[in-house]
């Protein structure tokens, strides 16, 4: 309880700041227009007014043409596509008797996809330029007080020195911003959209319209379709025993094995740390698929057994669903293990010898020295490396997909199998069966569900407070 | 004295010793088997002479350079040398983008201050919370509405796209470097710009080496992106997908051996970059990587 509290807290506090920030904006805004001149004034309507008619030409016109760029914009197009988005699209694709020409001429539709794109990226676009606009309105303002003061304005490059030092930020921050906006951000956005939409295999543009459904695929999802219902809930429940047990046993297991390579008296400490860690630097694709294909009904492991003559028939390793389910976890342990083996051996060499050595005095055998000092000293440090795997493994989108693809397949799950998790039923939704609301769906559910992880785990981790702290 | 005796003399504590210490090299040496056995598999298969995907025996009969010759030569449906090129070009722009682009992002997480700095950094750990594919389908059709789609010039946009999201390991390894030093750098006068990169990243080689290293596999193992991005025109795949169209239901039989060669062939290499930057992960992950 307490902790959802601290969450609710923070949550709060967030959002409060929020609101008040923009409260201040909002506020000023009204204030800055009430008190300035005529160029401040201005300056609302024509953006850069402040700034070429005060001397600042290059920065002002820099704000009209982008002004100008934007109105011209929105007349040209992109009032279309943001009157479009409400609807997104009437007309359907379709044919039409042509009475001159006495034949049926297929007219083209309205293409929802594109006008959710396109409209999408129109918000976008217009919530940078407001904001453009709030800078330049301030910048007038700004620059009315500097000059009542007798202040001489900045020139143009004075700015624009300023920005390799003071504004430095601008600079460096520029393209990575601009790149997470086309390839991050306005992807996401429109893809949280669709999860709003009906956008399936039945409503595919050009061909079809697909509309606004508002919460009717979560609903659907949670509980209304009994299929998809309940193939949400198996592969929920399964993803995360998949995700504890994927993280856990690794992490115990690749202690234990870092602990006995750093041991005393065992030789060869490198070598043996290379043996293990070649295994996770072949590239998964190659590792997984290769155990995929030697763990086959008829791949050569099977086959080997067999002639050892230790097994009559074949173990189906990846065909039947419980088996399955362990043998993905035992072979994602085999990836696993040396990972966190390479992980853990830095810090176990760092908890104080003393430790052990006094725990020796008072009779702790090596178990009873593992639990009441290894482990806890261990899982105090590396919290936050946890988390973080515990997250990474309810997408673990490679070793499943790679080891069985999901399979074996089941007819009680909608386009799913035994062992697929959220992630990789998200990716079948999208690839194979096109059910793009419902693949976008799931994918807020996961974002849901690690964020809610994350809140409660983050901020009652250490590793998170004061992260200025240690510079 | 004692210990002495102890050396010379075979007493019960020193035979348990050397006990424990022949279980423990006995107990890693089986493990190094069942750890190498699927890797010493890969490559005994891509050696092998026998067509097939799989043999009833464990190592070939007829051993062979064929299936590395094939991959080269026979190129008609699976250009392996043509796949190679493009992922070459790929990962080398993209890592040359991807380097500076995370670098110079993490340097002002770390160093500058900023209004937006807080909010940024929450924003792109909300971003990190979407399943990283969610969004292909809609990558797709923005690359495909500016004529881009099955180009590889796509491939290295949607790689180096995420380099601001990778922050976090250059940011801690930053955050590390004292601030005196470029302190004293700005009184002398200096700009940032000149304190980044005369005094912050020749001080960075380990970081800047792994972030190079880091960027430059990514295009070599990923096959979901191209995938979407490229359809079905072989030509243009990337290693990754091309390897793995080569296992799929319809090819496995005949191209399985030529897999195995290929897959060597890549995993040569990561493997040999892994090894040497195994340090400097270890560091990245621990120290920096799961801070905010």
């Amino acid at each position: 309880m307490n902790k959802i509290k601290e969450v609710c807290a923070v949550i709060i506090e967030t959002i409060g700041s929020i609101i008040g920030k923009m409260g201040r904006a909002f506020v000023n805004f009204f204030k800055h227009f009430a008190q300035g001149d005529k160029i401040t004034k201005l300056s609302y309507v024509v953006m850069g007014a402040g700034c070429f008619l005060r001397g600042q030409k290059a920065k002002g016109f820099i704000y009209l043409g982008i002004q100008v760029c934007y109105i011209l914009f929105m007349i040209l197009s992109g009032g279309y596509y943001l009157s479009m988005l409400p609807t997104l699209g009437t007309n359907q694709q379709g044919e039409v008797w042509n009475e001159e020409l006495q034949i049926y001429q297929v007219i083209k539709g309205d293409n929802s996809m594109l006008l959710l794109l396109f409209g999408v990226s129109v918000v976008l676009v217009t919530f940078g330029i407001f904001i453009l606009y709030l800078m330049s309105v301030n910048t007038a303002y700004k620059n009315e007080v500097a000059v009542k003061n007798g202040e001489k304005l900045l020139s143009f490059k004075e700015e624009w020195n300023m920005l390799f030092n003071e504004k430095y930020h601008i600079t460096v921050l520029a393209l990575p911003v601009v790149l997470t906006f086309l390839f991050n951000v306005l992807p996401l956005i429109f893809t949280i959209c669709i999860a709003f939409t009906n956008y399936d295999k039945m409503h595919q543009p050009p061909g079809n319209l697909f509309t606004w459904v508002g919460f009717e695929n979560f609903t659907q999802v949670l509980y209304q379709n009994p299929l998809w219902a309940t193939t949400f809930m198996r592969l929920l429940t399964w993803t995360l025993i998949w995700a504890f047990f994927a993280t856990f046993l690794n992490y115990i297991f690749g202690m234990l094995l870092a602990m006995l390579i750093n041991k005393k008296g065992i030789y060869l400490k490198k070598m043996w740390r290379t043996i293990f860690v070649i295994t996770i630097a072949v590239p998964q694709f190659v590792s997984l698929l290769l155990m995929s294909k030697l763990l086959n009904d008829q791949g050569s492991l099977n086959n080997l057994l067999i002639s050892l003559g230790w097994i009559e028939d074949y173990i189906p390793f990846l065909t039947k669903g419980n088996i399955a389910k362990i043998t993905v976890i035992v072979i994602n342990c085999w990836v696993g293990i040396p990972y966190s083996m390479l992980i853990t051996s830095g810090i176990l060499m760092n908890i104080p010898q003393d430790l052990y050595e006094a725990s020796k005095i008072d009779g702790a055998g090596p178990i009873r020295q593992f639990f009441s000092i290894t482990l806890p000293y261990m899982l105090h440090v590396t919290t936050p490396y946890l988390i973080t795997q515990f997250m990474g493994n309810i997408n673990n989108f490679n070793v499943i997909y790679l080891l069985t693809a999901g399979d074996p397949k089941s007819l009680n799950l909608y386009q799913a199998g035994e062992t697929d998790l959220l992630v990789t039923w998200l990716y079948k939704l999208t690839v194979n069966e096109q059910n793009y609301a419902l693949a976008a769906t799931i994918g807020i559910i996961i974002f849901l569900l690690l964020s809610f992880i994350s809140l409660v785990t983050y901020n009652n981790s250490n590793a998170v407070k004061g992260e200025s702290d240690f510079q | 004295m004692k210990q002495v005796n102890e050396k010379k003399k075979w007493t019960p504590r020193r035979a348990r010793r050397l006990a424990s210490s022949i279980l423990g090299h006995g107990f890693l040496t089986v493990l190094s088997i069942v750890w190498l056995f699927p890797i010493a598999w890969l490559i005994m298969q891509s050696f092998r002479g026998e067509p097939g995907a799989f043999t009833k025996y464990f190592i070939p009969k007829t051993w062979t350079l064929d299936n590395y010759i094939r991959l080269f030569t026979e190129t008609h449906l699976f250009n392996f040398p043509r796949w190679f090129m493009n992922t070459l070009i790929v990962a080398i722009f993209s890592c040359l983008i991807t380097t500076i682009l995370t670098l110079l992002t993490s340097y002002a997480f770390s160093r500058l201050r900023f209004k937006a700095r807080k909010p940024m950094m929450n924003v792109i750990l909300i971003l990190g919370l979407f399943p990283g594919f969610m969004s292909m389908i809609a990558i797709y059709h923005i690359l495909k509405s500016v004529g881009l789609d099955q180009s590889l010039v796509a491939l290295v946009l949607v790689y180096s796209s995420g380099a601001m999201m990778g922050y976090y390991i250059a940011k801690g390894f930053f955050d590390t470097i004292p601030k005196s030093i470029d302190e004293a750098a700005l009184i002398d006068g200096a700009t940032k710009n000149q304190v980044f990169w005369h005094i912050i990243m020749p001080m960075s080689k380990p970081i800047v080496v792994y972030t190079i290293l880091t960027s430059f596999i990514a295009p070599w193992v990923d096959f979901i992106f191209v995938s979407v991005i490229m359809k079905d025109n072989y030509n243009m795949y990337t290693v990754a997908l091309g390897l793995y169209q080569m296992l799929t239901r319809e090819n496995i039989q005949q191209y399985f051996t030529e897999f195995c060669a290929g897959a060597v062939l890549i995993a040569i290499p990561i493997t040999l970059l892994f090894i040497k930057m195994q340090k400097y992960y270890v560091g990245g992950v621990t120290a920096g990587g799961a801070k905010g």
